[in-house]
């Protein structure tokens, strides 16, 4: 157990996952659904990083293989975008109805 | 070279913080102490990336997550709270499914790991962000330039989204 290796970081990313997975079915407040997703980027943030620090490189000069930094700067960008665009949302929702509950915003139910 | 013992020592208290964090990101009763978790949450992921020598992420990490995006959520907090209720993260009755279906995709997960060959753990002693760099505007540029569209994208949305009739 003294050897860090990847499996340790992507058990690492399973459990934060499960946790965000777990926050965003069972939360009622719209936000708080929303910060239970950012939990869930970011362990597939962790995963691409660790794949990326100990996966052998391909053929060229760096000595790492950096693909899963590039992807994880690409998850960190779209986050704040979708961060921006759902709090913006929620803003509106709130505003419309006076609620952020989740359950009672069942209006595309059927 | 740090003796062999700081790397697990580091990663397992990272990990520990991670997943107290989380826990309390979605267990607090309070939405506010729940969005402050937040930041501990996003602070000891940056550190996970310096343990795994991802230093131009973990900067990322910090700049955007625990500065920018935790901020945009605290707003959000501050913007929607009605009453002074103390239990304002409550559950919806959903939870037995929504446990029932985490433990599935964990166990899912895990199933899928340990099924992972052997990997290396060569040490780096570089500095990687030069090639991460040359990687983002070479063979990576035309998703970067996409990015830089949708975040203005999002930016342009999220002003029409939210402002007042």
């Amino acid at each position: 157990m003294l050897t860090i290796g990847l499996t340790h970081y992507l058990v690492l990313s399973a459990i934060v996952f499960t946790i965000g997975l777990y926050g965003a079915l069972s939360k009622r407040n719209a936000v708080v659904i929303l910060m239970s997703i950012e939990l869930m980027f970011n362990a597939v943030n962790i995963a691409f990083v660790a794949v990326s620090r100990f996966l052998p490189p391909t053929a060229g000069s760096p000595p790492i293989n950096l693909s899963g930094q590039v992807f994880a700067l690409f998850v960190i960008t779209v986050a704040a975008a979708e961060a921006s665009v759902a709090l913006a949302i929620i803003l509106a929702i709130y505003r419309a109805r006076k609620t952020v509950s989740i359950d009672d915003l069942n209006l595309m139910k059927w | 070279m740090a003796p062999s013992f700081v790397e697990p020592l580091v990663f397992y208290a990272l990990s520990a913080l991670l997943v107290i964090g989380a826990l309390a990101v979605v267990f607090l009763p309070r939405i506010i102490h729940a969005a402050l978790s937040l930041v501990v949450f996003f602070v000891g992921i940056a550190g996970v990336f310096i343990l795994l020598q991802a230093e131009f992420i973990a900067a990322a990490q910090i700049i955007i997550y625990a500065g920018a995006i935790t901020v945009l959520v605290l707003f959000a907090v501050m913007l929607t709270q009605r009453s002074a209720s103390p239990e304002s993260n409550p559950f919806n009755t959903q939870g037995l499914i929504a446990s029932v279906v985490a433990a599935a995709l964990f166990v899912a997960l895990l199933a899928g790991i340990t099924t992972l060959a052997g990997t290396s753990t060569i040490g780096i002693d570089m500095d990687l962000t030069p090639a991460l760099g040359t990687l983002m505007l070479g063979q990576w540029v035309l998703p970067f330039e996409i990015a830089s569209v949708l975040l203005l994208a999002a930016l342009i949305g999220a002003v029409v989204i939210a402002k007042e009739n």
